[in-house]
């Protein structure tokens, strides 16, 4: 099989899905005579989008750049935390049922609060994709750590190597695969924290825009920022799939069961 | 390098009364009974037995990665209460690291035991060096840069082995390092092993299933019962080294082969 065949098994079963879903929807919008304040087509989206690129432009980089700054202050928490929590039991034991308890709690009720402390706009955005992607980075990192093979440990100890030594030389590799698994879960649950937060307590990102355009009922509008996020979405998830892969050319031998 | 103008007959390893009992759904298992031998400075000592008698059990003791219920193990001078700088451990399986290279694996036990560790960063150039020349003796030259993953089960034993002599240990450990692989590939690895043993003198404690590997190899073949592993046999071997594939097929080799046979039949019960 060439590459091309190959890239064409891969890319048409999903692209024709899409194209079938998009006619549908504009033939049965068109067929049924829906007006736009209800259903825009994606015709009538796609020149809402047009229409309006300038403002969708400027929300979505908001909105990109909450979401990023939120994710990267998981990244470096929940790693953190992560590895505190597989290194000692102590810390295990003393937050995992907090930790637990805190996750539960829908992070939509949190941004009120949020708002009385740090006002409306960019901050409560990032910190809601903060709190909601921090989860995943810290149980994934902690389970690295916690399956560590005993044979390994065995070939370490073997050599006299201190508990310290052990995290350092396998417990801190063996964990990255699952740290760097769990980042496209949590950035695309950061992504959602970010629209979260602006359509709660933000003047600015693609969640905001969709909220003033609902108010206002330009539908079409609410439905192109509704497509820019699922696009979006996609976006951020698939640049996180390929650093994964790149970051983790071993873990995919099979050497390594990644935790979701 | 170990053992030089040291008194051959010294004991360097004793097992005196090692018994371990596993704990195993709150019962004890008991994986080897009242084993006592020594080992002199420079002997390689092979321990055979069948499958699950308690042989990796053993090496644990004399690694101190387990404690025995009961006797000890010395080397040296002292009771082992813990793992000692001055021992390597190949295991059973090559149990490399994937995200390190060939050469990266086999540099591992210098990141940890004293004295290379304080000296990793100046030294780092002489000890790759160093790893160099061993993988080209075990025939590995041109792997280094290899994952383990990209090297074959053999190379990766022979990596292992590697791994286990890079700090100069005076005291080896093999867990059945040649188990899993192909006759081929087992009986050059045999040679590879007895050369390097020849050169450095290490002292060797080796435990397989094959007694072909084990009179091979062995100065002293000591034999166990299955589980619970006791000692049956103790049988000097002095055929004259270095020996080849073909001394194992001459008659010396074959009558040392059915004496051991025997006695392991008289050991059973
Ligand atoms: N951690 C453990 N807990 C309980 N029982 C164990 C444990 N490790 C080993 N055993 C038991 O102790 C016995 C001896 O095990 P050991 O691994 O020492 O055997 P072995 O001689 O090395 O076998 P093989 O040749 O198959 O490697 C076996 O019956 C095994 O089931
Ligand atoms: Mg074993």
């Amino acid at each position: 099989m060439t590459g091309l065949q190959r890239a064409a098994r891969e890319w048409l079963p999903p692209a024709g899905v899409i194209v079938a879903a998009l006619l549908a929807w504009e033939l049965g919008v068109r067929a049924l005579r829906v007006p736009d304040y209800i259903l825009p087509g994606p015709i009538a989206t796609w020149q809402a989008i047009w229409q309006w690129h300038r403002a969708i432009w400027f929300n979505a980089a908001q909105t990109l750049y909450t979401t990023l700054a939120g994710f990267a202050l998981a990244l470096a928490g929940g790693m953190g935390l992560g590895l505190a929590i597989g290194y000692s039991t102590l810390v295990y034991r003393a937050l995992y049922p907090l930790l637990v308890a805190f996750n539960s709690v829908p992070k939509v009720a949190i941004v009120p609060v949020l708002v009385i402390w740090f006002g409306i706009g960019t901050v409560p955005a990032i910190a809601t994709a903060f709190l909601i992607s921090f989860f995943p980075i810290v149980v994934n990192v902690a389970t690295g750590l916690a399956t560590l093979e005993p044979e390994w440990q065995d070939v370490l100890r073997s050599l006299g190597a201190s508990r310290w030594d052990i995290f350092r030389k396998i417990g801190i590799p063996r964990s990255l695969p699952y740290f760097f698994a769990s980042m496209k879960v949590a950035v695309t649950l950061a992504f959602v924290g970010a629209v979260i937060a602006e359509t709660v307590a933000s003047n600015r990102g693609i969640g905001y825009l969709m909220l003033s355009a609902s108010a206002r009922f330009e539908v079409p509008l609410v439905f192109a920022g509704l497509v820019v996020v699922a696009l979006m979405g996609v976006v951020l998830f698939a640049a996180f799939s390929i650093v994964e892969r790149r970051l983790t050319g071993w873990a995919y031998r099979g050497q390594v069961g990644i935790g979701a | 390098m170990p053992a030089g103008g040291r008194p051959a007959d010294e004991a360097f390893v004793r097992f005196e009364g090692v018994t371990l009992d596993y704990a195993h759904d709150g019962r004890a298992v008991r994986a080897v009974e009242d084993i006592s031998l020594s080992v002199r400075r420079g002997e390689f000592v092979v321990i055979a037995g069948p499958s699950g008698c308690g042989k990796t059990t053993l090496l644990k003791t004399a690694a101190g990665l387990v404690r025995p219920t009961r006797g000890e193990v010395r080397v040296g001078a002292a009771a082992v209460a813990g793992p000692l700088k001055i021992v390597g451990m190949a295991f059973q399986n090559p149990i490399l690291l994937p995200w390190r290279r060939t050469l990266d694996n086999v540099l591992l036990p210098l990141e940890i035991v004293a004295p290379y560790r304080e000296r990793y960063r100046r030294e780092q150039a002489a000890y790759a060096a160093r790893a160099r020349e061993l993988l080209a003796a075990v025939g590995l030259a041109g792997f280094e840069d290899r994952f383990p993953w990209q090297i074959s089960g053999g190379q990766q034993q022979r990596a292992s082995l590697c791994r286990a002599l890079i700090h100069q240990p005076e005291l080896l450990l093999l867990d059945e390092p040649f188990g899993a692989l192909d006759a081929f590939t087992r009986e050059d690895l045999w040679q590879v092993l007895q050369t390097l043993w020849m050169e450095r003198r290490f002292t060797v404690i080796l435990v397989t299933h094959d007694l072909r590997e084990a009179i091979f190899l062995a100065d002293t073949v000591y034999v166990m019962s299955a589980r619970p592993g006791r000692l049956v046999s103790r049988t000097p071997v002095d055929l004259p080294r270095p020996r080849t594939l073909e001394d194992t097929f001459t008659p010396a080799f074959t009558a040392t082969y059915h004496a051991i046979r025997r006695q392991v039949g008289e050991g059973r019960p």
